[in-house]
């Protein structure tokens, strides 16, 4: 086509700038920073070669592997309760019921409900003393907890507060299951196949893909949990939540170690990187795409 | 698939108590941003507020500048809005409706940094807003969203343009029109329910922004509802009432322009869900 390098150029030039330097720029910046002990309130900034990596690997940082246990756990805890409570969800959305879109904007409507107003309302329902939950748990004589306030619940409560969250995931699951054609289903109907060799010889190998694009956006979105931090827990009890960014926001911001925390960062970068790369690397053997390739 | 009574009765019975458990949130903080507090600490809990105490909104609003804070919000809001969708569709429109050599793969490298964590830049670019004195502005949270608007929303915007027949150009291009001319009076006009998604997405995307405002805006006088929010509860954390009316009325909006392009929305995750 005509001129097709100038004008793709010059339609994608605002994306391709903003990429420099909103993107790129600040990462390689990020890259530098994390190899001096840049603080605003320093006179002078050093370069410190890999000190701020070794500082943090040495255990001489307790904090560091503290953040990075907490969130690991939160990350495994969180990513198959998102998976299975949002397939299963999207499983039952997927039936033929009346009244399935007012089910639907029910269930996506609690996603789009601020961070911060989500929190709010989370820390009232769990409240300890006056919460609707635990109200609800001594009614049927169920024992009660501290919820937030406790070392050993806060981070499933955490999970419990984000669950609320899953309606764009559900709805991706639903958009997959929509997706399989109905005559597959019709084979195992003539083998006299009840639901459940349905859901296994065909939802779920179906799904696959979706699963997969599913997972990896979750394990992303999880490892960078900050508002929930931030608002919840503030890091407490005793750092039980000290969620990694929010360790990393507190080193840069609160305490100005901007080198060390950008270090931070380039740590989290290259775990996410490691955990995305390993569930690409199994997908082959789980993923199906229709045709029988496979990925 | 067929399917049978019983199960769809169970099915039925299921996603009324999964939609109960997620409604009820909604419930408890609309029925607490309505009670005094003593009947708010009444055990064991009532549900309906007696009496109404409307006035916990005009309370909750007011020991705060929120008037303030939700212009604030508003400004924000509209000058992403306003870039995001200007920039994106017009990238969108040179990652898929014109061959260039290399597009796809600079397509690529900019998908792929969707995967980069936000905190590996966050301090380089605060450092670098501080450097070109606009900490403490507005300016940090609007300008980025002329630049592209997001890569997530041009990929969207490119997945939809993809499904647009492209003989429509061709036709377009024998009659000798631009580019230009071609996006504005073809792309766009067929375009006007992903335009939505995205405008809808871009809304409630710096509505609910927290990290933003809370790391380049210093001044009161500047913080959006989200921060002030944040800060109300730090200073009258126990009167659940108050804060609970203040909650509400950060959510309405949400609710409100979620309901009204609901239909958008989910058309617009499931675009997402699509192979690239």
């Amino acid at each position: 086509m005509r001129k097709g390098l100038f004008y793709g150029l010059l339609f994608t030039s605002p994306a391709i700038l903003g990429f420099i330097i909103f993107t790129l720029g600040p990462m390689i910046a990020s890259l530098v920073l994390s190899l001096t002990d840049y603080n605003v309130f320093r006179e002078q900034t050093a370069f410190v070669g890999i000190d701020n990596y070794s500082k943090l690997f040495s255990g001489e940082d307790e904090l560091f592997y503290k953040s990075l246990g907490v969130t690991f756990y939160f990350v495994i805890l969180r990513v198959p309760a998102v998976i299975i409570v949002s397939f299963a969800i999207a499983l039952l959305l997927n039936l033929n019921v009346r009244g399935r879109s007012i089910f639907r904007t029910i269930i996506y409507l609690p996603s789009i409900v601020p961070a911060v107003a989500s929190a709010m309302i989370w820390m009232w329902l769990l409240n300890p003393d006056l919460g609707l939950i635990n109200s609800a748990l001594s009614w049927l004589h169920l024992p009660t907890g501290n919820w937030l306030y406790s070392e050993g619940s806060v981070i499933p409560s955490v999970v419990i507060t984000t669950l609320w969250g899953i309606g764009g995931t559900v709805i991706i699951f639903l958009a997959g299951l929509s997706g399989i054609p109905k005559q597959y289903y019709e084979s195992i109907d003539v083998d006299g196949g009840g639901w459940y060799s349905k859901l296994r010889h065909i939802t779920i190998p179906m799904v696959t893909p979706t699963i997969f694009f599913n997972t990896i956006m979750t394990i992303i979105g999880s490892f960078q949990v900050f508002n929930e931090a931030y608002i919840l827990t503030q890091g407490g009890p005793n750092n039980k939540s000290l969620f990694y960014v929010f360790y990393l926001w507190r080193t840069g911001f609160r305490d100005t170690e901007m080198g060390y925390a950008s270090a931070l960062a380039w740590v989290l970068f290259v775990i996410i990187l490691i955990f995305t790369f390993f569930v690409f690397k199994t997908s082959k053997s789980w993923v199906h795409y229709e045709g029988g390739e496979r990925a | 698939m067929k399917q049978s009574k019983l199960m769809l009765t169970a099915g039925y019975a299921a996603l009324l108590l999964i939609s109960a458990t997620f409604i009820i949130p909604f419930v408890w903080l609309l029925r607490s941003s309505l009670m005094n507090l003593s009947q708010i600490f009444t055990m064991p809990p009532e549900w309906i507020p007696k009496p109404f105490q409307w006035d916990n909104f005009h309370r909750a609003l007011t020991i705060l500048p929120f008037g303030t804070f939700f212009t604030n919000t508003l400004i924000i809001v509209a000058g992403v809005l306003i870039g995001t969708v200007l920039t994106s569709s017009i990238a969108a429109f040179g990652f898929s409706r014109i061959q260039w050599k290399g597009r796809d793969a600079v397509f690529g490298i900019l998908m792929s940094s969707m995967m980069l964590p936000a905190a590996v830049t966050l301090i380089p670019s605060f450092l670098g807003w501080k450097m070109v004195g606009f900490y403490d502005t507005f300016y940090p949270l609007i300008v980025p969203a002329y630049f592209g608007g997001g890569i997530f929303n041009i990929f969207l915007l490119r997945q939809f343009y993809l499904t647009i027949p492209r003989d429509f150009d061709e036709a377009a291009f024998v009659d000798g029109a631009t580019y230009f001319q071609i996006y504005r009076s073809i792309i766009l006009p067929l375009s006007r329910s992903a335009i939505i998604v995205v405008a809808l997405f871009s809304f409630l995307g710096s509505w609910n922004d927290f990290m933003g405002p809370l790391i380049y805006l210093k001044s009161d006088s500047l913080f959006t509802l989200a921060l002030g929010l944040q800060m109300f509860q730090g200073s009258y954390s126990a009167q659940w009432d108050l804060l609970m009316a203040a909650s509400a009325a950060v959510v309405l909006p949400c609710v409100i322009v979620f309901l009204i392009g609901q239909r958008y929305f989910l058309e617009g995750i499931t675009l997402t869900g699509l192979k690239g």
